[in-house]
């Protein structure tokens, strides 16, 4: 069944597609789940719509794109209001509250959290928002077990980069800990 | 089956699937959305003993693969739609020449520079007839990770089988797509070896003057034996020839080796044909979207099947005609303006049921496109 259909969205440069590989790669190599990731962007190499699909299931995935997403993250208000509307009545919108207003007219559970800034009070940079949001989104949907993601952070980037992306993981499970608690 | 598993897209299960086979040269320049074909090569050729060039260009690139596979080297060149386009004039040297060799063309929108980051399969008829004058050419396509590899492999095989260039059709959404590929351990998956002649050094060896059975075995250029390589119509040492004999003779040789063979070159899968009423015909990432309606109208009790083509070229007639005999309609899923339907109706007994379902705004085509079409043309209204 295909359980988790994730939409992630942004505007390149934000690591969005990066996010959309290791949650599916974390699925597939360490949960012996099934899962396809594909991704559409325009020709700019920074700026410009990014979106990745993420399907997570535990039997064969035919059709490999999501066109509604159970689980939306969306990182820009452009992002937002492009897919917003294609979330499944009572799916999940993870967000930043810096940078996005989302419409409160859409059926769907509205998890806003200050991630960006969060990032850039620890960091003093946003390059390991992406790996932050990735956090959120595996407290808050349970999709894959965090020590998955670790791994595939390990073993995807190099050595000096560890500390820091253990770190930005744990601070996106920390920021979505009270709507755990709140449901 | 118990290989290595990785999360790998398309393009890596190419290159994967490449190195399998014993790819040792690349050449080439990089295009979306097939440049990581090139960016991974340019990572492992080196490690196997290997070289890849890139070089100034596409047609550039056609020409090294040439000279390098004539010099022994198993090689391949990657590109997209407007490469593709680039590399015809020495698609057609290598098919003249009977040079092995794989040309990848992960297919965007077109025409010209048309969607860069956008999925097509309007490069069909391209593979087929970009190299002017009458010739034959292998084409296969793949829609899963798994089968982007297998088939590398096996365009390798034919290539060396063959002595020919070999296209391998992949589209964006299949070149970028990521899912799990398990590479089997060597020696699973059969590869074939180039034949290479038994001709002794300072003996006479005949480049063009093929076996009992048809192939030609090949000198390495530059090694023992002396011979002429040409794009001119050519004698059995290699040699410029105008006579009407060795033309004609050559003409049919490089038709036949492969047409002869539609039938052995016919690779395909098939979902619940047996007792379908109504047929679709797909191929590439689109055949994802023919299964997934499959399935799903299976599920309802409504009799649809589905054949997916991998062997695009030479076009596996005998096949479309013996899985479509039975059916009510055909009908012809794919994201062009309808390049493998017009082979199908021009193969199947009833032309007029084949219908074309395709799409071509960049877009994968989704299960309700096809639905859709398959409304009218049974009459349930739009």
């Amino acid at each position: 069944m295909e359980k988790y259909r994730f939409l992630l969205s942004g505007s390149g440069g934000q690591g969005v597609i990066t996010m959309a590989i290791l949650l599916a790669e974390a699925a597939v190599l360490h949960e012996g789940l099934i899962a396809v990731q594909s991704q559409s962007y325009g020709p700019e190499a920074r700026g410009g719509a990014t979106r990745s699909d993420v399907i997570i299931s535990d039997s064969e995935i035919l059709f490999p794109k999501v066109l509604q997403p159970n689980y939306l993250v969306a990182m820009t208000n452009e992002a937002a209001g492009k897919y917003m509307p294609l979330i499944r009545p009572g799916g999940m919108c993870i967000y930043d509250t810096d940078l996005v207003q989302p419409s409160r007219r859409i059926d769907a559970m509205l998890m806003g959290m200050p991630m960006q800034k969060a990032v850039l009070e620890k960091f003093h940079k946003t390059q390991a928002l992406n790996i932050c949001v990735l956090g959120a989104l595996v407290t808050l949907t349970g999709a894959v077990k965090m020590e998955s993601v670790e791994q595939v952070l390990k073993a995807r980037f190099k050595p000096a980069f560890h500390e820091a992306n253990s770190a930005a993981l744990a601070l996106g499970a920390e920021l979505a800990k009270p709507f755990l608690s709140a449901n | 089956m118990s290989g290595k598993i990785c999360f790998v897209q398309g393009n890596e299960a190419c290159v994967r699937g490449a190195l399998y086979a014993g790819v040792r040269f690349f050449a080439g320049y990089p295009i979306t959305p097939s440049t990581e074909i090139a960016e991974h090569l340019a990572d492992q050729l080196p490690r196997v003993g290997g070289k890849f060039v890139q070089m100034e260009d596409e047609l550039a690139s056609m020409c090294a693969i040439c000279g390098a596979s004539l010099a022994g080297f198993k090689s391949m060149t990657a590109t997209s739609g407007p490469g593709f386009s680039l590399k015809q004039e020495a698609l057609g040297y290598a098919i003249m020449a009977e040079i092995p060799c794989v040309v990848v063309n992960v297919q965007r929108g077109g025409p010209s520079t048309g969607l860069p980051t956008e999925c097509s399969q309007g490069d069909v008829m391209q593979a087929r007839w970009g190299a002017h004058g009458d010739h034959s050419i292998i084409a296969l396509t793949a829609s899963s990770i798994q089968d982007a590899f297998e088939v590398t492999v096996q365009a390798f095989n034919l290539a060396e089988t063959y002595r020919t260039p070999v296209v391998l059709l992949f589209d964006e959404v299949l070149g970028h797509m990521r899912e799990r590929l398990e590479i089997p351990e060597a020696g699973v998956l059969p590869v074939v070896e180039r034949l290479k002649t038994d001709v002794r050094a300072g003996v006479n060896y005949h480049p063009y003057l093929p076996r009992e059975d048809g192939r030609l075995p090949m000198s390495d250029f530059g090694g023992v034996h002396r011979f002429n390589v040409t794009g001119l119509h050519h004698d059995i040492w290699g040699f410029p020839t105008s006579n009407d004999e060795q033309v004609v003779k050559l003409n049919y040789h490089l038709f036949d080796k492969i047409e002869s063979h539609a039938n052995e070159l016919a690779r395909w899968k098939e979902y619940y044909l047996e007792d379908a009423e109504h047929v679709l015909i797909s191929y590439g990432s689109s055949a994802r979207t023919a299964r997934a309606l499959v399935e799903d109208r299976r599920a309802k009790g409504d009799r649809l099947g589905l054949l997916e083509l991998q062997t695009l070229w030479p076009f596996p007639a005998q096949l479309v005609q013996d899985k479509t005999a039975n059916a009510k309609s055909i009908y012809v899923v794919e994201m062009n303006m309808g390049q493998v339907a017009s082979q199908v109706k021009a193969v199947v007994a009833n032309p007029d049921r084949v219908f074309l379902v395709n799409r071509m705004d960049g877009h994968l085509m989704t299960p309700s496109d096809i639905s859709q079409v398959m409304r009218v043309v049974e009459g349930r209204g739009f």
